[in-house]
């Protein structure tokens, strides 16, 4: 049964667990995977195609929410730019001693620079903590929707969905 | 008079697909648009699509719309620029040339229509596919410069490259509302506020998303109250509304922007059809007054096909499909359909079935079944 988006514009803890792309704990814990925060039914199917492991599977009807083979995901994050409702993100959360790694589509200029000491926010845009850039990807596959990666305090690694807009 | 075989009127998604089907089946075509630059919304949709792969999923609009322009001129398709189409009448129809037909305007010194040249085409058959147009709200202020639709807002941005103002305020959380949002933030402006009547957003929750992670609020059942200011707008006044779209008393909060941005939905732009002699049908679902069709596109007038908004206001890749089934039928009509037509008519049938599935697009295809059902019965027969 599908959901529809509540009037906050973005997606409870609730509504993200019972998403069918959304890795569980363990598999967080095993190391780099996408979280797919997808839960309406709406007719659309690039990150199935984008998949080179098959771990994403739509199937039909094309309205079939996205499901996420654990398992089979690599966490390589091509996934990331095809998806047009930018609503995949990779985590990764024994990336480092006490920090994780999140990377998310970012289509906004300037782009930030590897190393780059930036402000992380959740999902309603507030900043929940500091973070360091530590990637920043546009090859052309991406067609223009570059992926940055941020190092953020392991707690946030869930929470963290983008950073703060530097002014143009 | 000029004389071809099929007409398109309205050079965007849905008239380009009808034209590029028309063409491919020995058809003498002519698509024209009466802006200075063909490909209808797409050349400002510079976000990627939904979809499947045969709907160019993943592709951004601006690069289907030169995918399509390439088919067209391929194919043999005349596309007349700057042609607006001011009358029709037994299939002929009467076009105003804003600029002689070929160059687009400049910026600075755009022809007026006191340079357009007048022409007659006369065709065989006449697709019109005119698009939609965006519904106005009224509230005090409203004729302030500043106030504007939220897809001339795009145009701006995205087509003519000029920020139509640094803070904005947008009314309507539907996907036009929460798109054009995003791409005026990309744009480089800020978006104080995204307020909707309704108690919640209307467009999908990734567009809904993509905005509130940018720091952009989303106020459901708010309504904007008036906007003032000098010689433009300076500030508006929105306020809560309550189950029955009152206003809340002493909920009042005053915003300071420079520019409001309506996006309270689209309708059919049935003008040409209604001066046709198109009858209409009232659905709500659709945008409001459609012109009726049967399951070929066809019109209740003879040799009249529409396609896309105007047929119901929807979505691009249908918009797409609808193109493809009226140039097919269209061209069929006039005896050069191809071996493999109805084939390829099941296939389009069958695609937009599935884009009108699942529960966001469930109602659309219910009242687009109600709107054909009236046009088998009322359309001519081919």
């Amino acid at each position: 049964m599908s959901q529809r988006v509540n009037s906050r514009g973005y997606l409870s803890q609730q509504e993200l667990h019972s998403a069918p792309g959304y890795p569980s704990h363990e598999r967080l814990e095993k190391g780099p995977v996408v979280a797919i925060e997808c839960i309406e039914e709406i007719p659309c199917n690039p990150c199935e195609q984008a998949c080179p492991q098959h771990a994403i599977i739509i199937g039909k009807p094309i309205t079939n929410l996205p499901h996420l083979d654990e398992d089979k995901c690599i966490g390589c994050g091509l996934c990331i730019p095809q998806c047009p409702g930018q609503a995949i993100f990779l985590i990764d959360l024994p990336y480092l001693q006490g920090a994780a790694s999140v990377a998310f589509p970012y289509e906004y200029l300037p782009l930030p620079k590897e190393g780059q000491k930036v402000r992380a926010v959740n999902r309603a845009g507030e900043p929940v903590c500091s973070g360091t850039v530590i990637k920043v990807q546009n090859p052309k596959r991406n067609k223009q929707t570059p992926v940055v990666t941020v190092a953020v305090p392991r707690k946030y690694a869930t929470e963290v969905r983008g950073i703060l807009r530097s002014r143009r | 008079m000029r004389k071809v075989d099929l007409s398109i009127v309205g050079a965007g998604p849905a008239g380009l697909a009808a034209a590029i089907k028309g063409a491919k089946r020995g058809c003498n075509t002519v698509a024209l648009d009466m802006n200075p630059r063909p490909g209808g919304q797409l050349i400002k949709q510079i976000h990627k699509f939904f979809g499947s792969r045969e709907h160019h999923a993943g592709t951004r609009g601006t690069e289907i719309a030169d995918t399509l322009l390439h088919e067209a001129e391929s194919s043999g398709v005349e596309v007349m620029i700057g042609a607006e189409v001011y009358a029709i009448h037994d299939n002929t129809l009467e076009i105003a040339q804003m600029f002689g037909g070929d160059s687009p305007p400049s910026l600075s010194g755009g022809a007026t229509t006191s340079q357009s040249r007048p022409l007659s085409i006369e065709a065989r058959q006449i697709v019109l596919a005119t698009g939609g147009a965006e519904n106005a709200l009224n509230f005090p202020g409203w004729t302030l410069p500043g106030v504007m639709g939220a897809g001339a807002a795009q145009t701006m941005s995205n087509v003519w490259r000029v920020l139509p103002g640094e803070r904005i305020l947008m009314v309507g959380a539907g996907n036009v509302g929460l798109i054009v949002s995003y791409q005026l933030l990309q744009a480089g402006a800020e978006i104080v506020a995204v307020i909707e009547a309704a108690p919640r957003t209307g467009g999908y929750g990734v567009h809904a998303a993509k905005i509130r992670r940018a720091g952009v609020p989303i106020l459901t059942s708010h309504t904007v109250v008036r906007a003032s200011g000098k010689s433009r707008v300076e500030q508006a006044v929105i306020a809560k509304v309550d189950a029955s779209w009152r206003t809340v008393p002493e909920s009042e909060e005053k915003l300071d922007v420079d520019t409001i941005c309506i996006a309270v939905g689209l309708r059919p732009n049935a003008r040409l059809a209604s001066l046709a002699g198109c009858k209409f049908d009232y659905s709500p679902s659709l945008g409001g007054w459609v012109p009726i069709h049967n399951s070929r596109m066809h019109t209740t007038v003879p040799g009249i096909y529409l396609a896309g908004d105007l047929s119901g206001v929807e979505e691009a890749s249908t918009a797409l499909e609808e193109g493809r089934l009226a140039g097919i039928c269209a061209a069929s009509s006039l005896g050069k359909g191809r071996v493999g037509d109805s084939k390829e008519i099941e296939a389009i049938e069958e695609r937009l079935l599935s884009l009108r599935s699942g529960p966001f697009c469930q109602r659309l295809q219910d009242a687009k079944q109600k709107l054909i059902e009236i046009g088998e019965a009322q359309c001519p027969k081919e």
